[in-house]
């Protein structure tokens, strides 16, 4: 009993439940073998979500008002200029990929260099500057979808034993990540500066270095997100990062990190971003249309920040 | 005049000094502008923007942010379309419906102590949702009443400019010279104080996002009194003009500093910068990336008038 009552009591908990009942709602409707299909398909798109979402997570991290706005445009700016120029070029993904990187690094510190100059909130020094990107994009690509090498393209969709190379990275990668988080002077800066800003600041934590690495990670993450979504969906396309705007964010806030910053939680990340490919699943399974879908999903996020809202803000 | 040019006072003709200047570059460029026909044209699709931003001002104004705003004005537009068209009774209570959900919303984000910008953002998708299914293809007809009303033609001066005037006083006398004004502003700026003095923050937020709901319905009204059909994406962009349109016309984003005057202003003035650029020749590619630059720069000339004010 008591080990139960542990194990409800931890935030990563409810993402990894709600997805395995939506697993199980889909295996019940359509049978076994589409819940295994469903479930490596939720492998590999789940894995996109937790990409941007690690790096949203750091910047959550930071406290209120810490969000950035800008990883769409960031995704959409990093593919398209990267897939322009190695135009299918199997020989030239190491410098397109260095192209998508260097796009990264330009964008955090943009980003960072408004926050810290004009003295706004993230929020909105974000949002402005997302405009910027998006522009950039839009005057790039011309509409064109410019396909990946086709290297790219088989690296995104590659599977070993049945599971997706690229999960298999990114679990590595996340696993670098919750070193960092737990056992670094990095990570560990972090989450003090979101528990409380001023002692941190006491404690002698460069606070603006920690926030600029941050959002500097957030924008290169989903910049080689970008990169490698491209090469998975057969080009760059503008609007490719539509939806990872709402997506990063609530995979944060459902995988139980706390909004108010502070506390930050990678296990759940992983369960929010399978809950929330299941979910869409799951509604397009039960035959739903359109309008239901987009009605379902945005009341369980509401309802999921609701209930778990106020145990994160103490 | 150095008592003139105080910092306050820079501060608050800032948004009506970039309005003039855009004018005037209008003006300059397509001189055929400067005429009845010609500012009515220019400033059509400023009034529902103009209602968005105060809608968008009354969130602000409590230290919150909404991020569905254009998402659920595309919602009031499309019931603007059809039931209030075709069934008045059904649609007036389907929008006031609306304006409930968003005091209900501003109760839930306070009772719970919710991040408004998570909150909003799930919102969105159900708005999409449910205007999905009020108009599942685009179409939908103005009722003509509003027709009729948003294509007044009034003697001398355009209706565009006398809409926006009556907009900004109105809202200008309710929230900054009215006693239950002062009130909720207070709540922007300092909710504790507000609440030790006997008054409810949670009346206060319901009220305040009311506002900003019964604003959206009267923008998708607007809307579609202009386009005379909708569909269930036609004011996405709203949701960001309506904030940059807030802060250019001076709003802060904390301690509930806000201008209902400024924010029709930075309205007019994202509106037309859409025309100026494209009498510039401007690529129209670069358009959504100009607004950013607009906003970056104001931002940045505020700072310079605040820091000269510290410095002082």
């Amino acid at each position: 009993m008591s080990a139960l009552s542990q194990l409800t009591q931890k935030p990563w908990i409810w993402a990894w439940l709600g997805a395995v009942s939506m697993w199980m709602i889909i295996t019940g409707i359509s049978g076994i073998s589409a819940g295994g299909q469903v479930l490596s398909a939720a492998a590999s798109f789940g894995t996109f979500f937790v990409i941007v979402a690690t790096g949203q997570m750091f910047v959550i991290t930071l406290g209120p008002g810490n969000v950035d706005l800008s990883i769409p445009a960031c995704m959409t700016l990093s593919a398209t200029l990267a897939m322009k120029f190695m135009n299918g070029d199997a020989s030239l993904l190491v410098p397109g990929l260095l192209i998508s990187l260097t796009v990264g690094l330009a964008i955090g510190t943009l980003n960072f260099l408004l926050i810290l100059l004009l003295r706004i909130p993230p929020i909105i020094a974000t949002l402005s500057a997302s405009f910027l990107y998006q522009s950039t994009a839009i005057w790039s690509n011309r509409g064109l979808r410019v396909k990946p090498p086709e290297i790219l393209g088989d690296f995104a969709v590659a599977k070993v034993l049945g599971l997706p190379v690229l999960t298999i990275v990114v679990l590595v990668l996340t696993l670098a990540m919750a070193f960092m988080l737990h056992r670094t002077p990095f990570g560990l800066s972090v989450s003090a500066i979101g528990q409380n800003i001023r002692a941190a600041k006491l404690a002698g934590i460069k606070v603006e270095k920690t926030r600029y690495l941050t959002y500097l990670m957030c924008s290169v993450l989903a910049a080689v997100c970008g990169f490698v979504l491209a090469g998975f969906s057969g080009g760059a396309a503008l609007n490719m990062g539509e939806q990872y705007l709402l997506m990063s964010i609530a995979v944060v806030v459902i995988g139980g990190t706390s909004v108010a910053g502070g506390y930050a939680n990678l296990t759940g990340l992983w369960g929010a971003s399978l809950f929330m490919f299941l979910l869409v699943s799951m509604l397009n399974t039960v035959g739903l249309s359109a309008g239901f879908r987009l009605i379902v999903t945005g009341a369980i996020i509401v309802g999921v920040v609701a209930i778990s809202g106020r145990k994160s803000s103490v | 005049m150095s008592r003139l040019l105080t910092p306050a006072m820079m501060r608050t003709l800032l948004p009506g000094l970039s309005l003039a200047a855009l004018l005037a570059a209008i003006f300059y460029l397509q001189p055929r502008t400067m005429s009845y026909f010609g500012l009515n044209l220019l400033l059509n699709l400023a009034v529902p923007i103009a209602l968005a931003t105060i809608a968008q001002m009354f969130i602000l104004c409590v230290n919150d942010l909404d991020l569905s705003l254009g998402a659920f004005i595309s919602l009031t537009a499309c019931i603007t379309a059809t039931w209030l068209n075709d069934a008045p009774l059904i649609g007036i209570l389907a929008l006031a419906a609306c304006v409930a959900a968003y005091a209900a919303l501003g109760a839930l984000i306070h009772l719970r102590n919710l991040p408004s910008i998570v909150v909003t953002l799930g919102m969105s998708f159900v708005w999409t949702g449910i205007a999905v299914l009020v108009l599942p293809t685009p179409g939908g007809s103005a009722p003509g009443w509003i027709r009729t009303l948003m294509t007044l033609k009034p003697a001398l001066v355009p209706f565009p400019i006398i809409a926006a005037v009556v907009i900004a006083l109105t809202v200008h006398f309710g929230l900054m010279r009215s006693a239950a004004g002062v009130v909720l502003r207070g709540a922007g700026g300092n909710p504790k104080s507000v609440e030790r003095a006997g008054w409810s923050m949670l009346r206060v937020k319901c009220t305040m996002f009311a506002l900003a709901g019964f604003f959206g319905v009267l923008s998708g009204m607007a809307l579609v009194g202009l386009t005379t059909s909708a569909d269930a994406n036609i004011a996405l962009r709203y949701t960001l003009l309506s904030i940059a349109g807030g802060i250019l016309g001076g709003g802060e984003f904390v301690g509930g500093r806000v201008s209902p005057i400024g924010a029709v202003i930075g309205a007019i003035t994202l509106a037309l910068a859409g025309s100026f650029l494209s009498f510039l020749r401007l690529n129209p590619d670069f358009q959504i990336g100009a607004q950013g630059v607009i906003l970056i720069l104001v931002l940045a000339l505020r700072l310079l008038i605040n820091s000269r004010g510290t410095r002082a």
